[in-house]
């Protein structure tokens, strides 16, 4: 009777499990099947999961205007490999001499950064500060720094990690080898800490890759957008495909030009990188949710 | 732990007292400690402090030329603007409204289906399972608006062409309709956000030790007594501290839920605008400035009064787990 029951509940938990992860998958695979599709079906008929008819039209057209979507595709990258080196160097720089007991003002140091996550001035100050001081509007550097370099919230999660895994005698033993405080950092904290580093990294690649904010506040100019910031203007400007004249170059005209296909096929561009990766990073994934969880 | 510390740090202060006598702090020694840090720690100034300190441009008349700090004195007068419009009610009532609708929906669906995750015990399928269900996290908004758009669109959407034809009813214009989206953007939320959300609980029951349940069952528990009385109460300490740390943060929105996936419809403004799209719109497409700066610094100061009174209560029940 109780084995029953349990099986029961096991069986009602692999059906609501099972329904809610193909709710997660379809959607994605509705995108999928829409970029393959013919315009022209999906005008008369909408997206739909059996298409009448299938065209590669929206992928050939992308292969076409291959210079606009390779660089914001390279940008995409760019910012996504430059960013996360960065914002790991400096994350990992300001969180192991927090982490050190012996540092003068220690409490001083971390309240000034703890600080930055209870109070914030903001968009509208951070936006005169960064394009009125700065002059950052319209460079690769909008879409490097604003918010996403660093976050208190990483430094404290390293800096815990820090002061917990690395045993002070290391340290002082370092010390006494006549190890500088950089070498020892160097040399010993990071080697140390590559699980910390591994996770934090792969959260900040993926806040770098999907980032749209800041080149949807920050720039202009068009040639610096990344694969986001074209996804969106083309969200935003549904008009976009048809009114630009390089359709033409690619042997199409603007009257007949695959708007919607190109848009989904332009989505799922950008959607594959993840999907590809994805399975073998999952572990670090799961183990950052799991330790940002708890303060996020 | 905590007296531990005390030792400790009372055993560095005394280990110190002779260098202190020498020189009052040694920052020779610790320069290069202090080089390593630089870079943070100007990050944080640029990117932190003086957007705070600019918060003083909700007082001023912004001019851009005479910059943040250089503008005219204005007093109130941003803030009367805002006010007097229904603006600020409509704003502030989406926010809380939404954000309360998200933590509620987010507490029951997260513990559910961390509940349910446990439950599964062949390998394959729980990784499976998990997989998928994180899948709709790592995607941007930008793109998870074109999935929602995918099946919203009114000529060629999923909805409006096959599914609301099956059942006989006639097409909506999703997105000049504001009615549907109080239901459309919790179920968005909820979609994306349950994969990260019930990793922590699911952390917190694999933990739970296995004996409690087989004493429940030698006792002849169910499943469902043991669920409410072994695991939701080992839950209740992070739901508890989940929950207030949400309400911290109910001041603020997800940017891209409520622009993004709306397609920033102004049809949709009655039911999609919170103040964080307000303060976006006010300060790029309207070019006004003076209310966004107002509503920016409002959106500010209750924020930080909601985070510390919230850190506060958390510090009441769980040291561990506040912020400060």
């Amino acid at each position: 009777m109780k084995i029953a029951e349990d099986r029961g509940i096991r069986a009602a938990s692999h059906i609501i499990l099972g329904l809610f992860s193909i709710a997660c998958v379809l959607p994605f695979v509705l995108l999928i099947i829409a970029s393959f599709t013919d315009e022209l079906v999906i005008g008369t008929n909408g997206y739909s999961f059996f298409p009448e008819k299938f065209s590669l039209t929206a992928y050939m057209y992308l292969w076409a205007k291959g210079a606009e979507i390779g660089r914001a595709y390279f940008i995409s990258v760019f910012i996504t490999v430059v960013g996360t080196l960065s914002s790991l160097a400096i994350s990992a720089m300001l969180s192991y001499p927090l982490s050190r007991r012996d540092l003068p003002h220690r409490k001083i140091l971390n309240f000034y950064v703890v600080f930055t996550m209870l109070f914030n001035g903001g968009l509208v100050p951070t936006y005169l500060v960064y394009t009125q001081y700065f002059h950052i509007k319209n460079t690769i550097w909008a879409l490097l720094i604003p918010t996403l370099l660093l976050n208190g919230f990483t430094v404290m999660l390293m800096r815990t990690f820090f002061s917990t895994n690395i045993p002070s005698a290391l340290l002082e033993s370092a010390k006494i080898d006549g190890a500088g405080e950089i070498k020892t950092f160097m040399m010993i904290v990071i080697p140390m800490s590559l699980p910390i580093l591994a996770t934090i990294g792969l959260l900040s690649a993926l806040m770098y890759w999907n980032d749209w904010f800041n080149g949807l506040i920050y720039l202009t100019d068009q040639k610096l957008y990344s694969l986001q910031n074209v996804l969106n203007r083309i969200m935003i400007d549904i008009q976009f495909l048809q009114t630009t004249n390089t359709g033409n170059q690619s042997g199409l005209s603007t009257t007949n030009l695959p708007a919607e296909t190109v848009r989904m096929a332009m989505a799922a561009v950008g959607v594959v990188p993840i999907l590809c990766a994805y399975p073998f990073f999952q572990k670090y994934f799961v183990k950052g949710i799991a330790l940002g969880a708890v303060k996020g | 732990m905590g007296d531990m510390s005390v030792i400790k740090n009372a055993a560095i202060k005394a280990n110190q007292k002779p260098v202190n006598l020498k020189s009052r702090v040694d920052y020779k020694r610790y320069l290069p400690l202090f080089l390593l840090m630089a870079p943070g720690l100007i990050y944080f100034f640029i990117n932190n402090y003086l957007p705070m300190f600019g918060l003083v441009i909700a007082f001023k008349n912004v001019n851009f030329q005479k910059g943040i700090f250089g503008s005219d004195w204005v007093g109130f007068e941003n803030f009367k603007y805002l006010f007097a419009t229904s603006d600020a009610f409509i704003i502030t009532r989406n926010t809380i409204l939404y954000n309360v609708a998200f933590i509620i929906i987010g507490i029951i669906v997260q513990v559910a289906f961390a509940i349910l995750l446990n439950e599964i015990k062949n390998k394959f399928f729980l990784r499976m399972y998990q997989s998928l269900i994180i899948l709709p996290s790592l995607i941007s908004m930008v793109i998870i608006a074109y999935l929602v758009y995918a099946g919203l669109s009114v000529d060629t959407g999923l909805i409006n062409n096959t599914i609301l034809p099956a059942f006989g009813l006639e097409p909506v214009s999703w997105y000049s309709e504001p009615k549907y989206w109080p239901f459309i953007i919790p179920l968005v939320q909820v979609w994306k956000t349950l994969g990260f959300g019930c990793i922590i609980y699911l952390a917190t029951i694999v933990g739970i030790s296995p004996e409690y349940y087989e004493a429940a069952r030698l006792d002849g528990a169910t499943k469902w007594q043991q669920i409410r009385t072994i695991t939701l109460p080992f839950l209740r300490p992070v739901i508890i501290m989940l929950t207030i740390l949400a309400i911290g943060k109910i001041f603020y929105s997800d940017f891209g839920l409520f622009y993004q996936v709306p397609m920033d419809s102004g049809q949709l403004y009655d039911t999609t605008n919170t103040i964080d799209t307000y303060v976006y719109r006010g300060l790029m497409q309207m070019g006004d400035i003076g209310m966004s700066s107002a509503a920016g610094f409002y959106q500010s100061m209750v924020g930080f009064v909601l985070v510390l009174v919230s850190n506060f209560i958390v510090s009441k029940v769980d040291k561990e787990s506040a912020l400060f």
